[in-house]
């Protein structure tokens, strides 16, 4: 574990209209940290990270990446400064292939210089496509590099999902609901290469399965109606009454 | 090296059609390159990047009115006429981009269109500089390095020439890493943001690049016409250029000229036997668009991979009996 904090998020409100999604969420995030973020279906956790990301911005409050502010900085320089996420529902170029997928983030990390108008033989981009097939045979897509997106299994795509965020190698990656609609033995494989990240590397991730969260988090955030309910070790939100009442269900014993 | 074959079999091709070709048939010709380069440049947003634009006669008009004005009253120096062009379509661009690229989808349609019949009517009112509903008459003939190019295949080489750079840079930046962001913005624009992407200036520059091309296309109609009409800017031009991307097949290279072929032909031959020729226009696009979708170009794409598969598919059989034994 790092002692060092790389997001503060303090006192962020969100507005839609009348209605509150999000009422006075503050917390910090250590580098390395791997926090788990659960909560009803409406308790804002799909808003807290668009705001995060900067797809939304905050009504109230301040986030701070690294001791900068991006309260209102959009997305796409977000992801440069190195905030990554993953999609609720799968959101990738269909019509592509995994490798030019990839290839779309890497050119874009590698900086603009690179990517306007240089032909395909160039020696830099070059290197990129080696970079692209390296990462596709740690994440043992490689066979299937020129498959069409649209053409892969459910559970294949969302492991591009989490692909594409981890290339563009960032320090904190969001993954919200990274085992949504997957069966038990996909859920595995996620859990088991989410495991082996890079350990510098934070992770937030927004589950609904409670032994894929609790198997994964060394700290846990339970959202409830806007608001933090609970933000501890997992072991305290397994004991935690309040916590086991509104979420889980009075009858549920974890 | 395949693409350098390519490219010197069409210029020679181009080189040797006045000597093959009657005059009708080179205008016929020269009419469907300048289309061609013009359906090419729309293709950049449309095709590409996803942004369907119905005012892309803006930038023919531009160009074609320019060289024109130009031509008549400072020098007919084709470098000055077709740098004026450029100049204009990209001042006009940069502006109708800067607008219509707030708003997206039908609403980017609908303000393309609406600056397009801007320019219409500026062209249309402002009777002094262009001949208001008269059009431009009487441009002289562009000059190219001392040269009158006087005569119908002259025109000809200039317009085949300037097509083929068009259509080398064009298919240069579409295969760039510049191009594949921009058929990452048309399949999910949402996902080329989070992936760090600022879209907007790609959507931009496109945007641009295909009002340039626009221009080039409109300056040369000038050089073969020697007249222009308004009707040459009006929003039916920015709707048969769609068509010719759409039937020709948006996003490949070669659709938007074969397109532009074949509309500018069937114009020709229908128009022998009838005025009705917007109704044959349309009763074409209705036809593409119900049975084939993917074009001219994707058609043909099928046709020739089943010719192939059929010759190929025996010599698989072979190879697959022997591994058995």
């Amino acid at each position: 574990m790092y002692e060092e904090t790389i997001l503060e998020v303090n006192a962020i409100n969100k507005r839609f209209g009348g209605l509150e999604i999000l009422k006075e969420v503050s917390f910090d995030v250590s580098r390395g940290e791997r926090i788990g973020i659960i909560g009803p279906n409406g308790a804002g956790k799909t808003t807290f990270f668009n705001l995060l990301t900067g797809d939304l911005t905050p009504t109230q409050g301040t986030i701070a990446f690294h001791g900068k502010h991006i309260t209102n900085e959009p997305n796409y320089k977000r992801t440069r400064r190195g905030i990554a996420r993953t999609f609720q529902k799968n959101n990738l170029l269909e019509k592509l292939s995994i490798f030019e997928n990839l290839l779309l983030v890497l050119q874009r990390k590698h900086g603009i210089k690179s990517t306007w108008f240089k032909v395909r033989n160039n020696r830099s981009y070059r290197a990129l496509y080696e970079e692209a097939e390296a990462l596709l045979e740690t994440w043992g897509l490689h066979g299937r590099r020129n498959t069409k997106v649209e053409n892969l299994s459910y559970g294949e795509q969302r492991q591009i999902e989490i692909m594409l965020g981890v290339a563009t190698d960032p320090s904190v990656l969001l993954l919200d609901e990274p085992t949504a609609g997957m069966s038990q033995s996909e859920t595995d494989y996620i859990v088991e290469l989410l495991k082996n990240l890079p350990e510098a590397l934070t992770l937030m991730i927004i589950e609904h399965d409670l032994d894929v969260i609790f198997g994964l988090s060394d700290r846990m955030l339970v959202l409830y109606n806007g608001h933090v309910l609970a933000d501890d070790t997992p072991e305290a939100i397994r004991d935690n009454q309040q916590v086991n009442e509104i979420y889980m269900g009075k009858a549920r014993v974890v | 090296m395949k693409i350098y074959l390519k490219f010197s079999t069409a210029l020679l091709l181009f080189a040797a059609s006045p000597f093959i070709l009657t005059s009708f048939h080179i205008n016929l010709l020269t009419e469907i390159l300048i289309f061609g380069i013009f359906a090419l440049s729309l293709n950049v947003i449309v095709g590409y990047t996803g942004l369907v634009s119905l005012g892309h006669a803006a930038f023919f008009g531009a160009g074609a009115y320019t060289a024109g004005i130009i031509a008549q009253n400072i020098s007919a120096n084709l470098l000055f006429t077709l740098g004026g062009a450029v100049l204009l379509s990209v001042i006009l661009a940069c502006i109708i981009g800067l607008f219509c690229l707030k708003v997206s989808g039908f609403y980017f349609l609908m303000l393309t269109l609406a600056f397009s019949q801007m320019v219409y009517s500026f062209v249309y009112q402002s009777t002094g500089w262009t001949g208001g509903s008269n059009g431009l008459s009487g441009i002289p003939n562009p000059i190219l390095f001392g040269w009158e190019l006087s005569n119908t295949v002259w025109v000809f080489y200039v317009v085949a020439s300037l097509f083929l750079v068009v259509y080398a840079i064009l298919g240069i930046i579409t295969e760039s890493p510049f191009g594949k962001v921009l058929v990452g913005i048309k399949e999910n624009e949402k996902r080329l943001k989070s992936m760090g992407y600022h879209t907007n200036i790609y959507k931009y520059a496109a945007f641009v690049i295909s009002g340039i091309f626009g221009g080039v296309a409109g300056a040369l109609y000038t050089y073969f016409n020697g007249f222009i009409a308004p009707s040459d800017i009006y929003w039916t031009m920015s709707g048969t250029v769609l068509i010719m991307v759409l039937i020709g097949g948006a996003g490949t290279m070669l659709g938007p000229v074969l397109g532009a072929a074949l509309i500018v032909l069937l114009e020709t031959i229908v128009s022998t036997y009838t005025n009705m020729w917007m109704m044959i226009l349309g009763a074409v696009f209705i036809i593409f668009v119900i049975f084939f979708p993917s074009g001219i170009y994707g058609i043909s794409k099928d046709i020739f991979k089943g010719i192939q598969n059929h010759t190929v598919r025996p010599k698989v059989k072979n190879i697959s009996n022997e591994k058995v034994s």
